[in-house]
């Protein structure tokens, strides 16, 4: 080995270096604590099962704290990116696409065939994998697990232990910190614990999780969901006003003031594990300029399939008994379309200028909507909605965006399009959120004058593949509606060149030709004309 | 016929010049460059090495950013210039004609004569092509079982990181005796030499570089020090003292070169339509305080940014604004505006504060006399550029930057700040001087 000269003289791939003794035997605990689960899998039948999960749980983790640890406290604080794209998980290597079939190959099972997962059907008792989780669910809400509640348990394993990797990680820098910190306090209690402590104190309760807000909860107004609520009284009807507030005042007001991070990478469980376990894949996101087209199609692509989505299936339940509600069904088409037209006009009003030609496209997309909804109106049966089933489009939407597009996409393509692609592409919530702090919101990362190196640090560590020296190197602020405000790009900046802030919507857009530093009159002469 | 402005050299400099010239006009623009094919960012050469980034994320435009704004890009080595037939004459036996010429060629690593210092394994850390011969001959730390650096500067101490990544153990051979002390005030730049010496590299200082030993084979094998005579046995030398500008090609030609190529304000040459940029411009004198070659990279796109609107009939001075830089040392990032010596000269004083974990300081300079303010040198906190550059034109006193220092904070959110403790400190020294 020590002979062996790397001949290839690739700028990309010399060896990767070695893993310390003790990080191979935290490798080897986490493994060990892997197979177990994997054992149950395959129906072998753990005698004490709460102590085999507690023992697979807990290796897990211990393996990636251990392992952790040893990478980073063994080193000074600072930026510990050595390596990144000489490592086969982390640079679409074979242990890259490994663990990416395996994810993809997880999350099909477990959308569309949970039975091999062990899920016991027909009130049958379970099996496999999903009975071993059964001691926990019977701890926390006295009924048995479900293969969301192993997802939810291993989602949340993953989301603290590589929370506490990346804390490490970022040890020198408090802004990571606590971001992180919020994440594992967010998935920990309202996505975890919360919902099931709210099944142990009213079992009629639909699920919900708490910080899921709509369009991402896009089952929150279903007619199970919605009846589910309402039959429970004052707590349930909370509930779903809670629901209809965060998404039309608290969204606002918070993305208003701190854009859109305060949610995508503070509290949602998707960002959560995106900012932890994939944290080793975020370099991974393109930053093609074709990538961002596609972007910007798909995302509101998705958004308009939701929103549809959604008025469609409302519209379907408030046809049945229109005469014992106020909210008929041409008061509700009639409330969205004067919701809609009333964001369009807002926006048309005040920030023309701003979009440029984008606003033609956001026309084009607001007459769609408003079309189809008319439409929808107009031919709608008590059965049919565009000539389909009416609830075909709910399930469309399920399979093809809740299950295909942010599960097996989104998670399981980790290793292979980076950390954030449903964030980037698919989730319509992030649309929403993106679309007011695009227009309407005090958070901006700020360039620092003529600091700017070009290197490219800051693009490459973007997870949401926006490419950020573009605007550095220009002495741009950037604005942009997909920055999650994740800060990386600012902490890997050599140059202190960025800076993430909430301050005022004046200035906050600065397009310049001359940078600071130069001659001031040229820089006059040419940012003015 | 469009006039054909022919740029040589495709780093920051000429990069910034063509951009700025296509924005104002329609003339025929072509870069030529022996480096690479298309623009990339030097400065992040080392965090390839380190796998931090991929070579292709070094660069700023993708690759059809090229054909969609017309610059032509031609990869040749230009071999001489005949000014009088605008011609440039290259390597590989082909011409170019041109009816304006910036030449922006940049830097080359200095070497001082030194035995051996041609030998395989020896390499400055500049080009694509030095990024290619460290990679093999130190990919590993198992064929490069010692390092030795000769140059205590930015490009020495970017170096030893990059080595460091890998493991490969480094001396790092500093002329000084202390880290840039020629340019850092003593209490950073000690700082800073401790900072290196955490991170387990061999410094020494006040050492030079008395030869580079061969093995049988014509490649390194140890080094000598000057002062000490001991042997340190090695695989890779890399040469880190200084760089200058990159322009052997044009000795022979009729343009007027120093140690660079003479330039006055407009970035004009001595022959009619030949502008040189960039590191290899020399002005005749330095601009505001600043040095005649600057070899940074922000002055490089500046010039270029000026020249462009010169070429297209907006004659302009290259006027550079308050002097600022900046860098990182390890982990500790350095940021400069305004003036701050090593040593404070004639009515001039420095204030320091030093944080008492030993990664953050701060110095800086005013003038005894009129209390102004004339620099600031900041280790381990981010300032804000505008702010300074606002402060330095107001010609704002000392007391008034250290009073409102907060107002130029840069760091992230949620960082400790320090402003109340600097203030404290100032204070202090104020009573007892």
């Amino acid at each position: 080995m020590s002979n062996k000269i790397n001949h290839s003289m690739s700028l990309a791939k010399p060896d990767a270096l070695d893993i310390t003794n003790k990080q191979k035997i935290a490798l080897a605990i986490g493994i060990i604590g892997l197979l177990i689960l994997t054992l149950a899998l395959f129906n072998t039948d753990f005698p004490n099962k709460g102590l085999f999960l507690t023992l697979a749980l807990g290796l897990i983790s211990g393996g990636i704290i251990i392992y952790s640890r040893e990478a980073y406290l063994s080193k000074l604080e600072g930026i510990k990116n050595d390596g990144v794209w000489f490592k086969s998980i982390s640079s679409r290597g074979t242990w890259g696409w490994i663990v990416g079939v395996i994810l993809t190959a997880f999350y099909i099972i477990l959308y569309f065939f949970p039975k091999y997962l062990g899920l016991g059907t027909d009130g049958a008792e379970n099996t496999g994998l999903i009975s071993l989780f059964d001691p926990l669910s019977k701890l926390l809400s006295g009924r048995p697990a479900s293969q969301w509640f192993v997802y939810g348990t291993l989602y949340t394993v993953a989301i603290l232990a590589f929370g506490y990797k990346f804390i490490l990680k970022y040890r020198h820098n408090r802004y990571q910190q606590l971001r992180t910190g919020s994440v594992m306090f967010f998935q920990l209690g309202f996505a975890f614990l919360i919902p099931e402590f709210m099944y142990v104190m009213n079992n009629d309760l639909p699920y919900y999780d708490l910080k899921s807000v709509w369009p991402l909860n896009y089952y929150i107004f279903d007619e199970w969901s919605v009846n589910g609520f309402l039959s429970n009284g004052n707590i349930g009807l909370a509930l779903i006003l809670f629901g209809i507030i965060s998404i039309f005042v608290i969204t606002p007001i918070l993305t208003y003031k701190y854009g859109k991070r305060w949610y995508c990478s503070w509290v949602c469980g998707c960002g959560g594990l995106a900012e932890t376990a994939g944290d080793s894949f975020r370099q991974l996101s393109s930053k093609k300029m074709s990538a961002w087209k596609l972007e910007r199609w798909l995302i509101h692509t998705v958004l308009v399939f939701s929103v549809v989505m959604t008025v469609a299936m409302i519209y379907t339940y408030l046809g049945y008994d229109k005469n014992d509600f106020w909210l008929t069904r041409g008061v509700f088409i009639s409330l969205v379309i004067g919701f809609l037209t009333l964001v369009f006009a807002g926006v048309m009003y005040f920030k023309r200028q701003e979009l440029g030609k984008d606003a033609k496209y956001g026309a084009i997309g607001f007459f769609v909507v408003i079309a189809l909804l008319l439409i929808m109106h107009f031919t709608g049966t008590t059965n049919q909605i565009f000539y389909i089933k009416s609830g075909a489009l709910r399930s469309a939407y399920g399979l093809y965006i809740g299950s295909i597009f942010s599960g097996v996409i989104g998670t399981g393509f980790y290793p292979i399009l980076g950390s954030r692609s449903w964030c980037r592409f698919g989730c319509p919530m992030a649309a929403i959120l993106g679309f007011q702090q695009r227009l309407f919101s005090k958070f901006r990362i700020t360039t620092n004058g003529g600091q700017c190196i070009s290197c490219g640090n800051c693009s490459n560590s973007c997870e949401m593949g926006i490419d950020v020296r573009a605007y550095a190197q220009k002495g741009e602020n950037i604005v942009r509606s997909s920055c999650v405000g994740c800060g990386i790009c600012s902490a890997v900046c050599p140059r202190g060149v960025l800076k993430l802030e909430n301050d005022s919507m004046e200035g906050r857009i600065n397009p310049t030709e001359v940078l600071l530093g130069n001659d001031v009159d040229l820089m006059d002469l040419v940012n003015k004309k | 016929m469009k006039e054909h402005i022919v740029i040589i050299g495709n780093g920051i400099s000429g990069v910034t010049a063509a951009r700025h010239i296509r924005k104002l006009s329609d003339k025929k623009i072509t870069i030529v460059s022996a480096e690479t094919e298309y623009f990339f960012s030097r400065t992040a050469l080392m965090y390839i090495y380190m796998g931090h980034m991929k070579f292709e994320h070094t660069q700023p435009y993708e690759n059809w950013f090229w054909k969609k704004n017309r610059i032509d890009l031609k990869k040749g080595y230009v071999s001489n210039i005949d000014t009088d037939a605008k011609t440039l004459h290259f390597a590989e036996g082909d011409s170019l004609k041109y009816d304006k010429l910036i030449i922006a060629t940049g830097s080359k690593p200095n070497k001082f004569g030194w035995p051996g210092q041609d030998l395989e394994g020896v390499m400055g850390m500049y080009h694509k092509q030095d990024l290619e011969n460290l990679e093999k001959h130190a990919p590993n730390k198992e064929v490069c079982k010692r390092a030795v650096i000769v140059g205590g500067g930015l490009i020495g101490i970017e170096l030893a990181e990059m080595l460091n990544s890998r493991s490969i153990p480094v001396t790092f051979l500093v002329r000084e005796d202390s880290f840039w002390n020629g340019v850092l005030p003593s209490g950073e730049s000690e700082m800073i030499n401790r900072h290196i010496k955490n991170h387990h590299i061999d410094l020494r200082l006040g050492m030079n570089l008395k030869e580079i030993k061969s093995d049988e084979n014509g490649k390194v094998k140890s080094i000598i020090i000057q002062e000490t005579g001991e042997e340190i046995e090695c695989n890779v030398v890399g040469l880190t003292a200084g760089v200058s500008p990159n322009i052997d090609f044009i000795k022979d030609s009729n343009i007027e070169t120093g140690r660079g190529v003479k330039v006055n304000r407009y970035l004009e040459t001595n022959i009619p339509d030949v502008y040189a940029i960039g590191d290899c411009a020399e002005q005749h004198e330095g601009i505001n305080g600043r040095r005649p070659i600057e070899a940074v990279w922000y002055t490089g796109r500046m010039m270029g940014e000026t020249l462009a609107q010169t070429i297209c009939g907006n004659k302009i001075q290259y006027n550079p604004g308050h002097w600022f830089n900046s860098a990182k040392f390890m982990d500790i990032e350095y940021q400069t505006y305004g003036w701050v010596f090593a040593n404070p000269r004639e009515n001039e004083a420095h204030f320091h504060w030093k944080h008492e974990d030993d990664t953050k300081c701060i110095t800086i300079c005013y003038d005894t006399t009129t209390n102004a303010f004339l620099g600031i040198n900041t280790f381990g906190i981010r300032m804000r550029h505008e702010t300074f550059d606002t402060w330095l034109t107001e010609k704002r006193d000392v007391d008034y930057v250290i009073n409102h220092l907060s107002e130029a904070n840069f760091d992230p959110e949620f960082y400790s700040h320090y402003e109340a403790d600097i203030l404290l400190a100032y204070n202090k020294q104020l009573q007892t001087a």
